[in-house]
């Protein structure tokens, strides 16, 4: 990173411990929503210095989930948006309208003190912006750019526009879930936003990397529906070296287990509304427990004592089970056949894993952070604890143009006239 | 092996010793794939994942295994006997030759065995180890037993996942995304550390929570209940929601299912009137005049939807001609023709659909990968990101057992006694 850090001291709560892993290196930000913004939280969260780039002529809007809900009261508008919130916390906010020249200038010094340009625009925005790779690298030619984008910056389907469900969709994620003869249940969210941010996390750190070893920068070209193609696991071998398709009779059937197979293996209704719990009998070591903890007598039906004979039978095997668990908790159900050393878990609810599991809790997975109009409110944390450098999660997602005289003025060294005639021409 | 001059992945020359099962064995993966020299250590009788299904042509046989294949692709892999003391003080040798540990071993497991890293690190001050578990190694539920549909039952991802109807269970999605989720997040820590080292020469432990990386994993699910203690509802094919949404999932032609978009703005009422003149579907679709007069009328925002009646119908009139264009156009054509017009939707392919796309093909994510062992090649899935100068590589199949011993443990200065290992179990 070149020149200081940006100074936010007596503007904010400050950025946690001192020791941050990754407090050297300073992100250009254009990214929004989740797949893009999740990248740049996580590195944040480790103490990179991320500046995002907002658009003051559409309130930011480029970002769709600025003001979209939950909110935290009654209150709506362009700051009140908690997944935006959560997606961008301990970043630093300055708006830039780049149809002007002191913006694109401004913008152009903050990238040659930039490590990493990041973006999850659609293919050829950043060119349109005037802000394409070979530009970046005019302006510093170490730059590592990545770009996180639905069909990547390439091929037939580059100019196809996606978001998460269509990206779940086209990568066969959507698909392989799903119960026998239903359509697809899909994934019920965005689950490639997610895991589309983690790996341009993966190819930023890893890009880094490469560069703190080589001084060479390079672009990246991430593909979320590449990254999602490859999360279908063993099941594309099946297809490629067997010519077994997954689009068969009775399949998929997501609950079960195929690779390797298992019974029973399933979600099962347990006692209250909406109220489920899973069981999985890995072997038949499993099977002798789980018939010791019910001890009905299906259990101990000599056909159902091998693998074979439980699949064979695995129908009749969830009728018996789901008569069973219909009697009594889900979490009941978990706690007996836990201490019977068989895998079980009810499914659930977002308040019994947020409020209630002392395994999120008692981790700290549930910061609450400050947030200039939102007040204190509580966003994902981190699932990892590092023992050296482990992440802070303190400061809420800014504001429009939160940091512009921080950043402006303090990184960039322009002068207090510069920025306000900058405010004055609607620069910023 | 890369010949010389040839690109390297941008993990070149990191040395990652892995001691996984089914649950962290992806992380190791992930790093092979990037240039890493990742070590797998196996028992010498093999590791349990080698007789997973499916196998090549239905032959069960632990060096046909395609769920083996598939999670180990790049790596070495070398035998070894953790339970005798010679077994650890190979494994010793093998961390002070390397960069990183990356191990999904029960909690307690390695302090047992006298190898964990408070035992190691002291005389390795660069040394990185990731601990992947299912729950943290000190946490409460540490030592409950999981799989990876427990795991994302637990997790929150299942509660979102299903269907309209709630008398059908929550799903569990498919390709044990629960596992995955916890290795991404292996990787992305590792990394850290990886990026925080090449600056302070200190390495670090890092405990891995694969059930608080599904928590972190489910969007909505977490924060409507952080933000606001709402609850969102599963929903068949799209997103859990507070509040219910309409269905988005169509049928086509041919039976396949598409992930439909619609008309919103005014333009778009014009591209979908000549779409369906242009199939030849006019007359199928009652509410053609509707949308001839809502692109040719005066401008309208279909946010109004809820407050006028006018805007509702032409709103429900793209819907209806959407559907009739799914239904007499087959998937692909009905995909690529919306998508074309700028809609974005998206066709809902079965895994093996993607190998054989035309984008996917071009873009060269399919990859070709001989098994000399078999005298054949096999298509694979390739690369989740195309690094410019360090690109992600599919260099060579996963490792027969015990494949890469002699080497491995010859450039520690065993070669001598292999025979003798391999006779007392040790290797």
């Amino acid at each position: 990173m070149a020149g200081d850090s940006v100074d936010v001291s007596g503007t904010d709560v400050g950025t946690g411990s001192g020791r941050a892993a990754l407090s050297h290196l300073r992100i250009c930000d254009f990214t929004g929503q989740l797949a893009g913004a999740g990248a740049t939280k996580f590195l944040a969260a480790f103490g990179a210095e991320v500046i995002r780039i907002e658009d003051p002529t559409n309130e930011g809007r480029w970002d769709i989930l600025r003001g979209g809900r939950p909110y935290v009261d009654e209150r709506r508008g362009i700051e009140l948006g908690g997944s935006f919130n959560n997606h961008n916390v301990e970043k630093l906010g300055v708006t830039l309208n780049l149809r002007k020249q002191s913006a694109r200038d401004a913008l152009t010094k903050l990238i040659a003190v930039s490590d990493v340009v990041t973006e999850n625009f659609s293919a050829g925005v950043m060119g349109r912006l005037g802000f394409g790779y070979e530009r970046l690298k005019e302006i510093r030619p170490d730059i590592i750019y990545v770009s996180n984008c639905g069909f990547g910056h390439s091929g037939p389907y580059e100019n196809y526009k996606t978001w998460g469900p269509i990206v779940q969709a086209i990568s066969g994620l959507t698909f392989s879930s799903a119960l026998p003869d239903q359509p697809s249940a899909g994934w019920g969210y965005s689950y490639m936003d997610h895991t589309g941010a983690y790996y341009m996390a993966i190819a930023i750190l890893m890009a880094i990397h490469h560069r703190q070893r080589t001084g060479e920068g390079q672009h990246v070209d991430m593909a979320s529906t590449e990254a999602a193609a490859a999360l279908n696991g063993p099941a594309l071998l099946d297809y490629t070296v067997n010519g077994r398709p997954l689009r068969r009779e009775g399949m998929p059937s997501s609950n079960r287990n195929q690779f390797p197979a298992m019974a029973p293996h399933g979600i099962y209704p347990a006692e209250g509304e909406d109220a489920w719990v899973a069981i999985a009998c890995r072997d038949d070591g499993d099977w002798a427990a789980i018939g010791t903890a019910i001890g009905e007598p299906w259990t101990g039906e000599a056909r159902f004592a091998t693998l074979d004979g439980r699949l064979d039978g695995q129908n009749e095997i969830d009728d018996f089970v789901a008569g069973w668990t219909r009697q009594r908790t889900p979490h009941a159900t978990a706690e007996l056949l836990q201490a019977a050393g068989v895998p079980s878990s009810a499914v659930q609810t977002p308040q019994q894993r947020v409020d209630e599991d002392p395994n999120t809790s008692g981790w700290g997975l549930w910061p609450t952070v400050k947030h200039p109009e939102m007040g204190d409110v509580r966003v994902d944390g981190m699932p990892v604890h590092l023992s050296e450098t482990d992440w802070s999660i303190k400061r809420g997602a800014p504001v429009l143009g939160q940091h512009n005289e921080q950043v402006l003025g303090g990184l960039l060294g322009m002068s207090s006239e510069e920025i306000e005639q900058m405010r004055v021409e609607g620069a910023i | 092996m890369t010949g010389q001059g040839a690109p390297v992945g941008p993990l070149d020359g990191i040395r990652v010793i892995e001691w996984t099962d089914e649950k962290g064995t992806y992380a190791g993966k992930l790093l092979a794939d990037a240039g890493a020299d990742v070590v797998k250590i196996e028992s010498p009788s093999g590791d349990p994942t080698r007789l997973y299904e499916p196998f090549v042509g239905d032959e069960s046989n632990s060096e046909r295994s395609l769920w083996f294949w598939h999670y180990n692709t790049n790596k070495s892999g070398i035998t070894l006997d953790l339970e005798q003391e010679r077994g650890r003080e190979l494994f010793r040798e093998l961390v002070a030759s390397a960069d990183a540990v990356v191990e999904s071993q029960p909690p307690g497991r390695m302090a047992e065995l006298g190898i964990d890293y408070a035992d190691l690190s002291p005389s390795n001050r660069p040394l990185i180890w990731v601990a992947i578990t299912p729950f943290g190694r000190e946490a409460p539920r540490a030592h409950e037993h999981s799989t990876d549909l427990t795991l994302l039952a637990g997790g929150g991802p299942a509660w979102s996942c299903g269907y309209d109807d709630h008398s059908l269970p929550p799903v569990r999605g498919g390709g044990n995304q629960g596992y995955q989720t916890g290795c991404h997040y292996a990787v992305m820590s590792l990394l850290v550390a990886l990026v925080h080292r090449d600056i302070s020469g200190t390495g670090q432990f890092i405990d891995v929570n694969m059930h608080a990386a599904s928590n972190v994993t489910t969007e909505a699910g977490s924060y409507e209940w952080l933000v606001a203690n709402e609850t969102v509802q599963r929903q068949t094919g799209r997103h859990a929601a507070v509040n219910p949404t309409q269905a988005s999932q169509v049928q086509c032609a041919d039976g396949v299912w598409v992930n439909t978009g619609l008309p919103r703005r005014q333009n778009q009422f014009q591209v979908v009137y000549d779409w369906l003149e242009l199939e030849g579907l006019l007359e199928k679709c009652e509410s053609a005049p509707i949308l001839l007069a809502a692109a040719q009328g005066p401008p309208f925002q279909t946010s109004q939807i809820a407050l006028d009646d006018e805007v509702r119908a032409k709103f429900m009139a793209g819907r209806d001609a959407m559907t009739v264009l799914a239904d007499n156009l087959n998937g692909y054509d009905y995909f690529t023709g919306g998508q074309e017009r700028g809609f974005q939707l998206g066709i809902i392919y079965a895994p093996e659909d993607v190998m054989e796309d035309p984008h996917f093909i071009e873009r060269g994510f399919v990859v070709e990968l001989d098994h000399p062992e078999l005298d054949a090649s096999y298509r694979y899935p390739g690369a989740p990101y195309r690094f410019e100068k360090t690109p992600w590589r599919l260099d060579q199949p996963a490792p027969a057992l015990g494949a890469d011993n002699e080497a491995v443990y010859g450039a520690l200065g065993h070669g001598d006694e292999l025979d003798a290992l391999r006779e007392r179990g040790v290797i």
